[in-house]
């Protein structure tokens, strides 16, 4: 609980600052927050504190808690260093990431459905007015509309489902639903098998699968680059810990009967995502068909429902984030240099910026599941989860995946390394470059050291 | 103690490398590399004195997973540390006349290359295996790529991608393997021997392994990659790949499909054996035809390492035995004629068949050593390549006396298309009379004299590594047989 008071309350003291000219203070009241909020999450290690019956900060919500929250931290730093005084909005897109956060902390924490609805509402609002942050540019505004026509959709189908879930079961608890399913073998009834899809379209709207996944490269390609970075990991990783524990919580009883249909979802998501991004020029449309092939390989731990699944939907939450965040950062800087986002801008970037180039690379190699990576660990983890219950041939069909991603993941790196550019010097603020240091060192060492965060759940 | 060392050095090296100014890159690297090479000669010694303590090294990695960092050498990863200990030097050196832009990125890759290759020969986890596995994939491709020739980006992208998928379906069947594993799952792979699994099963398996092995070895009909990467790497990345990294594959073969999935092999080795040798037999015949020298030896290597891996799919104490010391010679006969090229590009500015002849005449010294390695190179007794190729056909021929009769065309052939080149290149007329050529420089003399005493000492004493691999090679067999007829042991 105190997490959520302190994120609404530095988010609005932020907000405040700026009409009081307080534009200063604005980084250390947010970053501060940020940090009391991490370190409140962290007190509840182990307690399994309920609140209201409605939220449960178990260890699993708090990891994730902790996973976003670091990334709102690279966030708001990068922000800083590239928007300070070019954007008059700056108090006021900090302040909405603050407010975007509670959301992301009811929404891994939520124990009753409505938490779940309001937790993505509160993430999605936020996110809809990031992505209209440049309001001038015709392609955000697409991209802000789109999100939100199609938002609203998928909410009106969560909501539907929720609606007839306690319809059929008399409550919104998850404990309750479960406790129903199991005693009454009910996942047949025509009610709770709508109910359970509507929800499943609905989330599986946010986590960007296919066939929900049409919004994505629009709206990722027209949002701010950062803004983009922030939706492809927050609010996916977000969204996902939503879903896993809306099944594990809620509907494990009824798993087995929807795991084909995850299982479907899941090799569809990752064959367009990977196909697609195939054929883009624009780097960051790339990324954006490639966070969609992601959330298929997360749903492939989701779907073998095992006791490795919430470490394998976390670990790979943690590398993809890391490694999302990185590239996204770095498409960035290199976006408002030269104002484009095509491969052709990564030309020479080993000779005018080595470090964005290595840490590039790095990012590149994780997202790929390459070793010693995080991201190799990650795919481990989920394969294995797969294979555990003898769901071999999806993991076949998610190698298939990997090497296919190879080829695009590659296209910058080799642009940046092999051919030739403009090699005058890219200047970085030290904050930024110790932080893209940090992320890469972090994606190495989690990859070198997977036993450290296997204790996690 | 030996076994770690020989990953951290690379590693430290590395490091050094990066923060050393780039002008003292070269010395550094090749200092780096010699002093793993002493200390494998003396793990070497170690291993004489049966002191097999500090061979060996094992930590947990992480324990969750069942996973270790459990490295050790026996006497054929023994062969095999050797042997890469032994190439690094020379192919440090080897780089010395060529100019390399940005040295200090080129030779911290090339250092973790050789932490890769180490790893993969000493690792005695399944996972670790995987892991250094592909971690050879990332230095070597961009050695190729960023230093490599015209073209080099595509064709090494496919490599790599040729490569990377062929890994991963090893993966899917070392996660399969693991949790076949009793009790709280283990990637220790002497577990993975113990393991009894239905014919079935096996015979996935051994595809999944086997076509990991076969695209890095490379079998036909997955060698499509091999030639042209050969030919647009820069001289020190195909002798990487050329001389250590397809002994992974070997190597992998040997470790992974003969004790554990000993019935997939006896279902499946016929169709597998056939692929060989029709390796073998279609590479030599390309070889024949080329003109550009590094792309006849590609091939020719193909067709050298089709024969033993036919050897290792045969299953006997003679093909197994042959097949690790022809791994040694070959690495050894390749990186010299690879090196040899390198030196007649450097002097004549060209490699191509058409417009060079009569090198012996005016690089004697070059003439005479060509002579010998080739000589190595086709198996002619007394050397080195003779011990090898006479071991795998007589496992061959145990296995099959018609596997025998037709991979051993490649002794013909393999006559046929070196001395082809022999004869063009270096006897003859001179075709270029203007080319003022300078024979065989000191330090070159020192790479080369080298090699080519290795090349006639094991021909004339293959013991000094038979004897190594003998026992291991026993004991591998000995499960092999016991696991067939379904009684564990070892």
């Amino acid at each position: 609980m105190m997490v959520l008071i302190i994120l609404t309350a530095a988010g609005i003291l932020a907000m405040f600052a700026s009409v009081f000219n307080g534009r200063s203070v604005v980084l250390p009241v947010s970053l501060s927050g940020l940090f009391a909020a991490g370190y409140f999450a962290l007190l509840e290690w182990n307690t399994n504190t309920t609140y209201f019956e409605a939220m449960r900060m178990d260890n699993f919500a708090i990891a994730f808690t902790v996973v976003c929250l670091f990334a709102a931290f690279v966030f708001l730093l990068l922000y800083h260093y590239m928007h300070y005084s070019s954007d008059v909005h700056y108090a006021e897109v900090i302040s909405i990431i603050l407010f975007s956060l509670a959301g992301v902390v009811v929404m891994v924490s939520f124990t009753s459905m409505l938490m779940l609805f309001l937790g993505i509402e509160i993430l999605s609002l936020s996110l809809y007015i990031l992505a209209g942050l440049k309001k001038k540019d015709l392609l955000s505004n697409e991209a802000s509309l789109k999100y939100l026509l199609m938002g609203a959709f998928a909410t009106g189908f969560l909501l539907f489902g929720i609606a007839m879930l306690y319809g059929a079961t008399g409550s919104f608890m998850l404990s309750d639903i479960a406790y129903y399913l199991g005693l009454h073998k009910a996942v047949a009834e025509p009610f709770i098998v709508t109910g359970i899809i509507m929800l499943m379209i609905g989330l599986l709207f946010k986590v960007a699968a296919a066939p929900f996944h049409f919004w994505t490269p629009d709206v990722y390609q027209g949002a701010p680059t950062l803004v983009t970075g922030y939706m492809a990991t927050v609010g996916k990783v977000a969204a996902f810990a939503a879903l896993v524990r809306v099944f594990q919580l809620g509907f494990s009883p009824a798993l087995e009967t929807y795991q084909f249909l995850f299982a479907a979802v899941a090799v569809t998501t990752m064959f367009i995502g990977n196909i697609t991004a195939l054929y883009q020029k624009s780097v960051k449309r790339m990324l954006a068909y490639s966070s969609i092939s992601h959330a298929g390989y997360m749903l492939i731990a989701l779907m073998a429902a095992n006791e490795v699944t919430n470490g394998a939907v976390l670990f790979y939450s943690i590398a993809y984030t890391l490694a999302s965040l990185l590239a996204f950062a770095v498409v960035a800087i290199l976006q408002q240099k030269s104002g484009s986002d095509e491969v052709s801008v990564f030309n020479g970037l080993s000779k005018s910026s080595p470090l964005m180039s290595i840490t590039f690379a790095v990012a590149m190699l994780s997202l790929a599941g390459i070793p010693p990576t995080a991201g190799f660990f990650a795919k481990f983890y989920v394969f294995s989860a797969a294979i555990s219950d003898g769901w071999v041939w999806i993991t076949v069909l998610a190698i298939i995946n990997s090497f296919i991603s190879v080829y695009y993941y590659f296209a910058p790196v080799i642009a940046s390394y092999m051919k030739k550019g403009n090699e005058e010097g890219i200047v970085l603020a030290t904050p930024v470059k110790v932080l893209l240091a940090i992320i890469a060192l972090l994606t190495l060492l989690i990859g070198l050291l997977p036993g450290s965060l296997s204790y996690l759940i | 103690m030996i076994a770690i060392t020989l990953l951290l050095l690379p590693v430290i090296f590395a490091i050094i490398l990066l923060l050393a100014p780039a002008a003292s890159s070269r010395r550094i690297a090749l200092i780096g590399s010699i002093i793993s090479f002493s200390i494998t000669a003396f793990a070497y010694s170690q291993y004489l004195q049966e002191d097999f303590t500090k061979l060996n090294f094992d930590v947990s990695w992480a324990s969750a997973f069942g996973i270790r960092f459990n490295i050790g050498m026996d006497g054929i990863s023994l062969i095999l540390v050797l042997l890469t200990a032994l190439l690094y030097p020379v192919i440090i050196a080897s780089t010395s006349r060529t100019v390399i832009s940005n040295p200090k990125a080129f030779y911290s890759l090339m250092m973790l290359m050789q932490l890769g290759l180490m790893g993969v020969f000493m690792a005695k986890d399944a996972f670790l295996f995987y892991v250094f596995y592909e971690l050879t994939l990332i230095p070597v491709y961009f050695i190729c790529a960023v230093w490599g020739g015209d073209r080099s980006i595509p064709i090494t992208l496919k490599f790599f991608i040729y490569t990377l998928a062929g890994s991963l379906l090893m993966l899917i069947a070392i996660i399969y393997l693991y949790f076949k594993t009793p009790g709280s799952h283990t990637f220790d792979i002497q577990a993975f021997y113990q393991l009894t699994l239905t014919p079935v099963e096996q015979g996935w398996i051994f595809w999944a392994f086997f076509l990991a092995f076969a695209v890095k070895i490379p079998i036909f009909p997955f060698h499509s990659w091999q030639p042209d990467t050969y030919t647009v790497s820069p001289m020190a990345g195909t002798m990487l790949l050329a001389g250590l990294m397809l002994k992974m594959g070997i190597y992998g073969l040997i470790r992974f499909i003969l004790p554990i999935v000993p019935l997939g092999l006896e279902d499946w080795v016929d169709f597998a054996m056939v692929l060989c040798i029709i390796g073998i037999v279609y590479a030599s015949l390309i070889a024949w035809q080329q003109q550009d020298l590094k792309r006849l030896i590609a091939y020719s290597s193909i067709a050298h390492v089709g024969l033993i891996a036919a050897g290792v799919l045969a299953a006997n104490t003679a093909g197994l035995q042959g097949a690790i010391i022809q791994m040694f010679n070959h690495g050894i006969n390749v990186v010299a004629l690879f090196f040899m090229i390198d030196i007649i590009e450097n002097r004549y500015g060209t490699r191509w068949m058409d417009e060079l002849g009569g090198i012996a005449g005016q690089m004697k010294k070059l003439g005479v050593l060509f002579m010998i390695v080739m000589l190595g190179s086709i198996g002619l007794p007394l050397t080195n390549g003779f011990v090898g190729e006479f071991l795998l056909l007589m496992g061959m021929y145990v296995f099959n006396p018609w596997a025998a009769a037709f991979a051993g065309l490649t002794l013909i052939l393999g006559a046929v298309y070196m001395f082809r080149l022999y004869r063009n290149v270096f006897l003859g007329e001179v075709k270029d009379h203007k080319m003022t050529t300078s024979d065989v420089a000191g330090w070159e003399g020192f790479i080369l004299i080298p090699l080519c005493a290795i090349v006639i000492v094991i021909g004339i004493f293959p013991s000094i590594l038979l004897n190594v691999s003998e026992q291991p090679v026993q004991q591998l067999l000995q499960f092999m047989n016991d696991h067939k007829s379904g009684v564990s042991g070892l």
